[in-house]
């Protein structure tokens, strides 16, 4: 699968464009640039301007690219839906057009509405770094938390390519709401390409069968704990209640099915590495114990991400990088 | 009127059991005479068509149309609609009535009709069921059917509340004209942008069901079923745009059972499925939506039985910048006067070897008979003549540049069409040539 000749070169609006062998010079930039002196670092995008475009909130995602833009010497605007004129009603794609004409060279959009990046590069024709759009992909994350499991499970050198089976024996558990989750479905669209096995895990309102139908071979368990049982990597969810739209859950029974507390990862999963894209609710999904246990690599993806996202916005400027 | 004598051609009537060679002679707007080749030679004509190789066919009549007029018109007129409508070889159509404001009332049925809005060809329409389309108050249907309206609808929305849609099917029994329904239970779509299932939730996008469908075409036949027991009406159901093959079956059912039901496709739901969508392709979005390859399967294989009884475009123009937009903000609807027939040849003709006088009976005389168009859908001596000539060996690519529509959102820009519209005649009038 390569882009799509439509969009500007360096984009990344899903991870389904990106080929085995973009992930893996993905991975080599990233650890290429984190060799990288800072000083030697602030020369690659010195002067160049990227845009961060958010329509929804962010934390990690925001502040990890914005963080990476600047390690890397470049200028940044921040343009969120609440302080612009698109309160006003400005539309995404003239928006998109006033940052082109005001010089960004790359737009990093945050959008609550499924495919939005891809209007934007459509209209903008610029590099258009997803960083999240509604219930679609974060294909960024998807980037991060491959590179978390490639160093703890292989170490530092061993994330620095992949291969078709790079992942071969290793069993990735993703648990939660699936179906609002973007993070889910980028990783779920991946990880079996490199040769993972991928097992979804969640109640029916969250999971509907439906989601097979994102990768040959991803399967669905119903009971936690038999999943776990497999699992060499954890991944929770949260529950997303901004976008469960009428739809009723019992949290009680929730979370006596499918929190990940300190009991149920002695018996099924001792030796699993943990991750949680963010937000977690400490006493939902995860109970903070874990969170904070030696299992948990949950502060390392949130590092990974910075790493991550500079070497995307090296791609998307088309700037070479001697790895 | 001077006289219009058509030669050489094909003429294909189903309604008449004509698949044949003949001549074509016009007089006074209305068919004077089909006769076997040479039989018209000695007669002076104004004009004389020679459609050598080409088709000969009652007028398209496209039960199904949004021309945006009023309230509306940076997205279409009804000048600029049934202009296209002529460049697809259609002769009338009927305008729906979600306009700005709806068409509820006699004044504006009658406006809508009124020559001052220069439509190209034969206009129809179909005023709402309840004011405003808001579902709580029948429209007055007695008065509209005198002042000219050939059926009732809240087309963009169901008559949704089971009270209203029964009211609304006896009183359109009583003035004997359908009630053209748009099945979609909105209790269950709301925030849907597209056909649920496997490609909607890759894409991250709310699907709509196919039960949202059905339910309602499933609510509408057992209403008919009551009225028929209790009110001694023969009440008729139009069911529009079915895309769905648990509605299409539920159709079948209550055809076999004797009620009163008809029903329409649109060419994009027996030509693509929700795989359109692509990268989010807004052109791709209506409703209802595309659907999976076994409901478009269905779509064909009702064309081919005889349980769809007529093509409909379901025509919705939209401006540029309402589709430039996140797939769930656009709004729902695409062209489709001018790819109509060149879809319908491609796909059911070539691709499926429905025969062309099938093909126009879908297209003419079956939409004809639905509405109640009196004197058009067929070629029978002192009808309107309504005829279209198209060359039905033609490949060509259909260009939305070109279009005579003031809107371009097609799904079908630079697909592949089977069959060119030559000639448009409405009411001995050439409206279009092509």
């Amino acid at each position: 699968m390569t882009l799509r000749a439509r969009y500007a070169a360096g984009s990344l609006l899903s991870i389904r464009d990106l080929s085995v062998e973009d992930v893996s010079n993905i991975l080599s930039l990233t650890a290429r640039l984190s060799t990288m002196s800072a000083t030697e670092r602030a020369a690659i995008l010195t002067g160049r301007r990227v845009a961060l475009l958010f329509y929804e909130s962010s934390t990690r995602t925001r502040t990890s690219f914005e963080l990476a833009a600047k390690s890397l010497g470049a200028t940044t605007t921040l343009v969120s839906d609440k302080s612009s004129s698109i309160e006003k009603g400005e539309s995404l794609k003239d928006t998109g057009l006033t940052l082109r004409a005001l010089g960004a060279e790359a737009i990093i959009l945050r959008h609550s509405n499924s495919g939005a990046p891809f209007v934007l590069a459509r209209e903008t024709g610029l590099p258009v770094l997803n960083a999240g759009d509604g219930m679609h992909e974060h294909p960024s994350q998807a980037l991060l938390d491959l590179r978390t499991m490639l160093t703890r499970l292989k170490g530092t050198d061993g994330a620095k390519h992949v291969d078709a089976s790079t992942l071969k024996g290793v069993t990735v558990v993703i648990t939660g709401d699936i179906l609002h989750s973007r993070v889910a479905r980028s990783n779920a669209m991946l990880l079996p390409r490199l040769g993972a096995r991928v097992i979804l895990c969640g109640p029916e309102k969250l999971l509907p069968e439906e989601a097979l139908g994102l990768n040959a071979g991803i399967e669905i368990e119903r009971n936690f704990d038999k999943a776990l049982q497999q699992a060499q990597v954890a991944m929770m969810l949260r529950i997303q209640r901004e976008r469960l739209a009428g739809l009723e859950l019992d949290l009680n029974d929730y979370i006596a099915s499918y929190q990940l507390n300190s009991e149920r990862l002695k018996t099924s999963a001792p030796q699993a590495l943990v991750l949680h894209p963010g937000p977690m609710i400490r006493g939902l999904e995860i109970e903070g114990e874990v969170a904070d246990s030696p299992q948990s690599a949950i502060e390392e993806q949130v590092a990974h991400g910075l790493a991550v996202r500079s070497a995307l916005l090296v791609r998307a400027l088309g700037k070479s990088v001697t790895v | 009127m001077s006289d219009l004598l058509i030669l050489n051609g094909r003429l294909i009537d189903p309604a008449n059991g004509i698949d044949g060679e003949r001549d074509l002679l016009v007089r006074d707007g209305r068919v004077a005479a089909v006769e076997a080749p040479g039989a018209l030679k000695n007669i002076a004509a104004a004009e004389t068509i020679d459609a050598t190789g080409q088709v000969v066919a009652p007028g398209l009549i496209d039960v199904h149309v949004h021309l945006r007029e009023p309230g509306q018109t940076y997205k279409e007129t009804i000048a600029t609609g049934t202009a296209a409508a002529a460049a697809g070889g259609f002769t009338s159509v009927i305008a729906m009535p979600n306009t700005v404001p709806v068409n509820d009332t006699v004044a504006k049925l009658e406006w809508m009709l009124d020559a001052a809005r220069r439509s190209a060809v034969k206009l129809f329409a179909m005023p709402a069921a309840t004011l405003g389309s808001m579902g709580v108050t029948l429209t007055d249907f007695e008065a509209l059917r005198a002042a000219g309206a050939v059926g009732f609808t809240d087309d963009g929305k169901p008559v949704l509340e089971d009270h209203v849609m029964r009211a609304a099917l006896v009183a359109a029994a009583r003035a004997e004209v359908p009630i053209s329904q748009h099945a979609e239970d909105t209790r269950l779509t709301g925030g849907c942008s597209m056909n649920a299932g496997q490609v909607a939730f890759r894409l991250g996008l709310r699907g709509m069901t196919v039960e949202a469908e059905a339910r309602i075409v499933e609510r509408d036949i057992r209403l008919l079923r009551e009225i028929e027991a209790t009110e001694g009406l023969r009440p008729h159901l139009h069911v529009q745009h079915v895309s769905t093959a648990r509605a299409m079956e539920a159709i079948r059912a209550a055809k076999r059972e004797g009620l009163h039901v008809t029903c329409e496709v649109a060419p994009h739901h027996f030509t693509l499925t929700d795989e359109a969508i692509g990268d989010y392709d807004t052109h791709a979005k209506m409703n209802p939506p595309l659907r999976v390859e076994a409901d478009r399967a269905a779509m064909v294989a009702s064309l081919l039985d005889g349980t769809a009884d007529c093509i409909a475009t379901d025509h919705a123009p939209h401006a540029a910048h309402e589709k430039e937009q996140e797939f769930e903000r656009a709004p729902n609807g695409i062209t489709g006067l001018e790819t109509s027939l060149g879809l319908a040849l491609r796909v059911l003709h070539r691709e499926q070897g429905l025969s062309l006088s099938r093909i126009i009976a879908l297209m003419s005389a079956a939409p004809a008979a639905i509405a109640g168009l009196a004197g058009r859908g067929s070629l029978s001596m002192g009808h309107f003549a309504d005829v279209v000539l198209f060359d039905a060996g033609s490949e060509w690519r259909y260009d939305a540049a070109k279009t005579l529509s003031r809107s371009r959102n097609t799904p079908f820009d630079g697909a592949e069409m089977l069959g060119k519209v030559r000639a448009t005649i409405c009411e001995g009038r050439v409206v279009y040539r092509g």
